[in-house]
């Protein structure tokens, strides 16, 4: 699947870039089904990447399992969706020592959500890789309710907790690792703008 | 810049070296408060000059009854450490700027890991005070020449997570077994000779430690050196740096206005251009990068000295 170009936009949205090996160092990496293509390049451009990592696929396609498979020597973990990946990776990331580096690939809000699990269990930004692949659906706070609604593709939208219609804000957090929806018609309640499809 | 008038209340002697100066508001009123790391400039008038250089505090952030710094004799220095050890009695009135911090901890380190070489030591003096109270885990490594010369051995506690390295002992620190298999969120803090941070850097880098993760601070004071000239480009006015002298002294005693903080070519304040160089920018400091400094385009008064035929500097 074809890399999505986001459109340049404020300094706290997250950007991706390429994963780029760190060599043999102890790593975690995490991809959806789309993502699991970013971490095989990232595997056939050093071998090496493999050698002491933990890899989590959520929801793989059996094709990608299979081909991830030959790849590498230790058993891959699979998870049927984020909610169950959670508790797998902070798991591993209990156990984790300093040096260990993250890859995470795919959507994100499932990059988003992993980022702020790490950050929580002591990782730095700065040893974790985000690559972009597949949807730009968005994980969006209702800054209202504070409630998480996942898989966001148009602007506004409707919060799956309070009901409050949100616009679709680029200000991410990393603590939560979610972008901020905002009530689109405080001030003028039931005046709402036409729904949109989320541009990357 | 803020700056406070206090009372040397006690001095003593912490090694042959060092000496811990106890200072304390003339009217007995509470000092603002800091955080571990921080540290005060310290104003030594002699004569005509004013030097001025940046000791860490010792003492306990959260208590303003006070402020401890501790001053190693530098007989080599360019006079601030000598100030501090021949010319400063307890009952004297100083004058020093408000804390300031270089050197912080990152609080949302799940462990830091503290490395002090020599009287490296000084800035995790406080931070120990606030660590113990913010009940973080840490451990401490102290290496010294000799047990005679750890002037901070003595404000230590007796700790099993407090480590010391006696290199005159034989037990010299091993930066690859203090840095490998750390837990994550793990913070290495250094603070020591240039060689030191250096190698604490490399090996972190070794071991694929993020760079967000590893700090240091540099305990320098101006060096000495060869006098020299230097030009203002706006005025023409030529001035004369001394020999136990900073550029940033010189700037000061012939009241060319140029702003600062730390003095010890870490911050990055006194940062000044230079629109002709004709020689060898001397560069001392920690802030420029290599480039900025091969370039010669720029330099750090506070630390920085010259060689050659003409230094002009864009003020």
């Amino acid at each position: 699947m074809p890399t999505v170009e986001f459109s340049p936009s404020i300094d706290s949205r997250p950007t991706y870039a390429p994963l780029k090996s760190h060599g043999s160092a102890p790593a975690i990496m995490v991809a959806d089904t789309a993502g699991a293509d970013a971490l095989l390049d990232l595997m056939a451009s050093d071998s090496a990447v493999t050698d002491k990592a933990q890899i989590v696929l959520i929801a793989p396609a059996s094709d990608k399992l299979a081909r991830m498979d030959l790849m590498v020597k230790t058993p891959v973990h699979t998870t049927p969706d984020l909610d169950t990946a959670g508790p797998l990776v902070r798991q591993l990331l209990s156990t984790a020592r300093m040096g260990t580096q993250m890859y995470l690939a795919g959507s994100e809000g499932m990059m988003g959500a992993l980022c702020a699990l790490a950050t929580a269990c002591g990782l730095p930004m700065d040893a974790i890789q985000t690559e972009h692949r597949g949807t730009a659906a968005r994980r969006m706070q209702c800054v209202h309710c504070k409630g998480i609604t996942e898989d966001v593709t148009t602007d506004p939208f409707e919060c799956s907790h309070c009901g409050l219609t949100l616009f679709v804000r680029d200000h991410f957090s990393r603590r939560i690792g979610a972008f901020q929806g905002v009530c689109v018609d405080a001030e003028t309640p039931g005046l709402i703008p036409t729904t949109q499809e989320i541009r990357p | 810049m803020k700056k406070l008038t206090l009372r040397v209340a006690e001095i003593t002697a912490l090694s042959p070296l060092v000496k811990r100066f106890r200072l304390i508001h003339p009217d007995g009123a509470p000092l603002p408060l800091f955080s571990g790391g921080a540290h005060i400039t310290v104003d030594m008038p002699e004569g005509d000059l004013i030097r001025r250089n940046s000791y860490s505090l010792v003492s306990n952030p959260y208590d303003g009854a006070g402020y401890e710094i501790a001053v190693r004799r530098e007989d080599r220095g360019r006079g601030g450490s000598l100030y501090m050890h021949t010319r400063v009695s307890e009952g004297d009135l100083l004058t020093v700027s408000a804390p300031k911090n270089l050197f912080q901890l990152d609080l949302r380190a799940r462990k830091h890991v503290l490395i002090a070489g020599g009287i490296g030591i000084t800035p995790f003096l406080s931070q120990l005070h606030q660590l113990d109270i913010l009940q973080q885990p840490y451990e401490l490594h102290y290496a010294a020449h000799s047990r005679s010369e750890a002037a901070g051995l003595t404000l230590l506690p007796d700790a099993p997570h407090i480590h010391l390295h006696i290199s005159e002992e034989g037990s010299r620190m091993d930066l690859g077994a203090i840095l490998d298999g750390q837990p994550l969120g793990s913070h290495v803090y250094t603070c020591g000779p240039d060689g030191l941070i250096r190698a604490v850097a490399d090996q972190a880098a070794r071991l694929n430690w993020p760079t967000s993760a590893i700090h240091s601070e540099a305990f320098t004071a101006p060096p000495p050196g060869e006098p020299f000239e230097v030009t203002i480009a706006s005025t023409g006015q030529h001035l004369r740096v001394g020999a136990d002298q900073s550029l940033l002294e010189a700037l000061e005693a012939a009241h060319v206005p140029v702003d600062y903080s730390c003095r010890g070519g870490a911050c990055g304040r006194c940062e000044t251009g230079v629109s002709a160089c004709n020689g060898q920018i001397l560069h001392h400091d920690h802030w420029l990068s290599p480039d900025e400094q091969a370039s010669q385009t720029k330099i750090m008064p506070c630390m920085s000295r010259f060689k050659g035929a003409r230094l002009e500097l864009d003020l």
